[in-house]
């Protein structure tokens, strides 16, 4: 009795070895970087860490084609290095001593990428099955592009600057015309009701011997015509 | 009514609010970009600290004798380059002319560069930066394969900000992004300066000093990041032998020249608003010493960045290669790193050499990484850009960075401007009609739309032609001629006896030795020179092609017919002014002379500018 369980056990062996090994068909490699992901909160790669990796695969694979009949004795990994990394393979119960073909566990492994991933607290990265390819996530883009909205604030800054300045310049020009009319008003009073200037009428000052003033003759030409 | 008292002759020209505005202006019209990204580059090329020698040598003897000589002929005339110029002799009025089509011709294209400044500034918002990530392509099946094969940083500058085209004959499109942006900047520039030295003067106040705290910020942040020593000491680190070199001192004397911005026409604008008795001696010495002082002071916090930034891709590439080795060995993790790499390639090399060929590892040199230099608009828009992505906060540096930028380019813009507004405000036709807002709206009104045509697909490509050729050989003819006219036809007596009344004392030896003879002979040389390499060999271009065998490297083009005419006509047509101006007034005076009451021009000097 005890020689034919033996003999089983040894035959499930060699099986076992002749399905799983590097390269092998449906075989698939993985590779883990467990410190790079992890720094000083690495775990250990023991058994127990594998018999989860068994666990998730063929959950995964129950997940996948719903058949409920993946067991984890199905999965078997095989050549562990230091590096962490192995191959393993999935069997199938219902056929004896083959394999479920490798498209089917790749499917299967994709659909359920993340809930692998975050079993072992890795990513696609440092989790890496060496022969699929993980989909790309497309990048979060806002509706509104950034840059424009810090267009448009920097923009209505700028024209508020220029409408206030020319603003400015052209109430400073209108004063400056009021100021100089007023003072042209005040002159042609003075000139009527004053006839007299510094106790000395007006009539005499207006000799020819005298200086033309320079300042008050050019006057004329500065005053804008209303 | 009183008589009022007699009113000394005001000119109504706009004056400086102080002292300290006008040195600040001048400071920021010469502290451009060009400190930032070409003194560096130069000083690292050209043996690190030996470079100075030369840089020295060439600011003692050309950059202070024709930075104090165009000041004082500012301050003394009181009028723009082309009033200026016109007064001196009318001979030489084509001076003034070119430097003022110079001028006209830089603005156009320096503030496109300021464009593709803001351009960055306001995409630094986001997170992550847009530079930092490759998209993806149509069916996401992988990374975009311009941006995969060259870096993200490249692809962000060459497609996503100039769309750039893979010849200067294929002008492509206008990118409406840019057009966004420069228009921005045109308003920005429109804002500062639309009632002339009046807003440029509060405006300078910021743009020029506040480069200087992020420089700062920037020095003291570089100095804590690894591997900026290596950096340091990469630039520095004399190497005497390169002085052997005619090009290293040729390329002094041209960094100094412009460097200081002269001969545009805008140092002559700034210190006709001075009053006339101002020491412009001692403002020529501080402004050129301030200028090659930021010069140093800010190859520092680049140097420091580019170090980090070559020991970073230098660890990159180490950690590359101790991933495949470790992956193709099955070695555990961490049992190879950098330190005790080198052990480790030698006993693999010498136990499995198949295996270790047939990984390819690339070749990791410290060296190698530091050496890639470049200066421009490569240097700020690639190398340091890729540089923030490494720096924890590099939204926040990179927002810094670039307005730090924006200040340096609008502070050399203002000068710019300013020589090309103070000599049409002279124009007594143009003084009378229009005001100063509606004059300076339709200068940049009209600069913008011409600088549309830079923001084409092919743009880049323009500017640089635009800044070899225009912003460089003119320069050196105007500036001759502005030594020569001073110092042989306005005659060095008369000019030193008006510096002697503007400041005091008589312009001493080293200012009669420079201005009469080395610097008219250092500019010849220089300007035989620039033409003999120019001339060497066909000028030709580096293209963005991303269906060339060897991208991501660029592709070495020759510029065709049409184009190397259009070079040829920017750098000859501001100096063909000289000629002609002068050819004209000799016709006219040959004409006059055959009338027997033509009275030669009186004799013209600064006291009498002024009574």
């Amino acid at each position: 009795m005890l020689r034919v369980l033996l003999l089983t056990l040894s035959v499930v062996a060699i099986a076992d070895a002749e399905l799983c090994k590097p390269d092998a068909q449906n075989a698939f490699k993985v590779r883990l970087s467990i410190k790079t992901a992890l720094g000083d909160n690495a775990y250990a790669w023991d058994a127990n860490e594998e018999y989860l990796f068994k666990a998730m695969v063929a959950f995964a694979m129950r997940r996948y084609s719903s058949k409920n009949t993946t067991q984890i004795s199905n999965v078997l990994l095989c050549n562990v290095t230091d590096r962490v990394s192995f191959w393993f393979v999935v069997t199938d119960s219902s056929k004896n001593v083959t394999t479920v073909p490798g498209s089917e566990v790749e499917a299967a492994i994709r659909m359920n990428r993340n809930r692998i991933n975050s079993a072992f607290l890795l990513n696609d990265k440092t989790l890496q099955f060496l022969k699929i390819t993980s989909t790309l996530s497309p990048p979060v883009e806002p509706s509104t592009p950034v840059w424009l909205i810090v267009f448009g604030v920097v923009l209505c800054l700028i024209v508020a600057g220029i409408v206030f300045l020319v603003v400015a310049g052209i109430q400073q020009r209108k004063k400056k015309n009021k100021e100089s009319t007023e003072g042209e008003n005040l002159e042609e009073k003075g000139e009527v009701t004053v006839a007299v200037e510094n106790g000395i009428p007006c009539e005499t000052l207006d000799l020819k011997a005298g200086h033309i003033n320079g300042v008050f003759a050019a006057d004329d030409e500065r005053f804008t015509s209303l | 009514l009183s008589v009022p008292p007699e009113i000394p002759k005001e000119d109504g020209r706009p004056k400086w609010d102080n002292k300290f505005q006008y040195i600040l202006s001048c400071i920021g019209f010469a502290v451009g970009l060009g400190n930032v990204w070409r003194f560096p580059y130069l000083c690292q090329i050209h043996g690190g600290g030996a470079f100075l020698i030369p840089y020295i040598i060439a600011l003692l003897f050309e950059g202070i004798p024709l930075l104090h000589l165009e000041l004082a002929l500012g301050q003394c005339l009181r009028k723009g380059s082309i009033g200026a110029w016109n007064s001196i002799s009318p001979y030489l009025g084509g001076v003034g002319a070119g430097s003022w089509m110079v001028s006209v011709l830089v603005s156009l294209y320096y503030n496109t560069v300021l464009t593709w400044v803001m351009w960055y500034f306001i995409n630094s918002f986001q997170e992550p930066l847009p530079w930092s990530v490759c998209p993806l392509n149509e069916n996401r099946t992988g990374l975009n394969e311009e941006c995969y094969e060259s870096t993200a940083v490249n692809y962000f500058w060459y497609r996503k900000t100039l769309n750039i085209t893979p010849d200067v004959t294929e002008t492509g499109t206008l990118q409406w992004w840019l057009i966004l942006c420069l228009a921005t900047c045109w308003a920005i520039v429109y804002l500062c300066t639309i009632r002339g030295i009046e807003t440029t003067g509060k405006a300078i106040y910021v743009t020029a000093l506040f480069p200087y705290l992020v420089l700062t910020v920037f020095l003291i942040h570089g100095l804590t990041l690894p591997g900026a020593t290596d950096g340091l000491a990469y630039l520095f680190t004399p190497n005497l032998n390169t002085l052997k070199n005619p090009r290293v001192w040729l390329d002094a004397a041209t960094q100094i020249f412009f460097s200081l911005s002269l001969a545009f026409g805008g140092l002559i604008a700034f210190a006709s608003y001075n009053p006339s008795k101002n020491d412009c001696e001692k403002d020529a010495v501080t402004v050129a010493i301030v200028n090659s002082v930021t010069s140093l002071y800010a190859s520092i916090p680049v140097f420091s960045v580019l170090g980090f930034k070559a020991t970073t891709g230098y660890w990159d590439c180490l950690d590359r290669n101790i991933i495949s080795i470790i992956n193709e060995f099955d070695l555990p993790e961490e049992s190879i790193i950098r330190q005790n790499y080198t052990a480790w390639i030698s006993f693999l090399n010498s136990s499995y050499p198949e295996k270790i060929s047939g990984l390819k590892l690339k070749s990791c040199d410290l060296q190698e990484f530091l050496d890639q230099s470049v200066s421009g608009t490569g240097l700020a828009f690639i190398i340091f850009t890729q540089a923030i992505i490494l720096m924890p906060g590099s939204q926040a540096w990179a927002i810094l960075f670039f307005i730090m930028l924006f200040c340096l380019g609008l502070s050399s813009m203002f000068g710019n401007i300013e020589g090309v507004f103070t000599p049409l405000l002279e124009f007594p036709v143009i003084s009378k009609s229009v005001p100063k807002e509606l004059l300076s709206g339709i200068i940049c009104l009209i600069c913008f739309l011409i600088a549309l045509c830079f923001t084409l697909g092919s743009g880049s490509y323009w500017i640089d032609i635009f800044d070899s050729y225009a912003g460089s050989l003119p320069l050196l003819v105007i500036a001759f001629f502005e030594v020569i006219g001073v110092v042989y036809v306005y005659k060095i007596k008369r000019f030193s006896k008006d510096v002697k009344w503007m400041t005091g004392r008589k312009p001493n030896l080293y200012w009669q030795i420079t201005w009469r003879f080395i610097s008219p002979l250092l500019l010849l040389i220089v300007f035989v020179a620039f033409v003999t390499l120019q001339i060497q060999k066909p000028p030709s271009y580096a293209a963005w092609n991303p269906k060339y065998e060897g991208f991501p490297m660029k592709e070495e083009k020759v510029y065709p017919p049409w184009v190397l005419a259009i070079c040829v006509l920017l750098a000859v047509l501001p100096c063909m002014f000289v000629p002609l101006v002068a050819l004209f007034h000799l016709i006219k005076r040959v004409c006059r002379s055959k009338d027997p009451s033509f009275v030669p021009s009186e004799v013209f000097s600064c006291q009498g500018a002024n009574s």
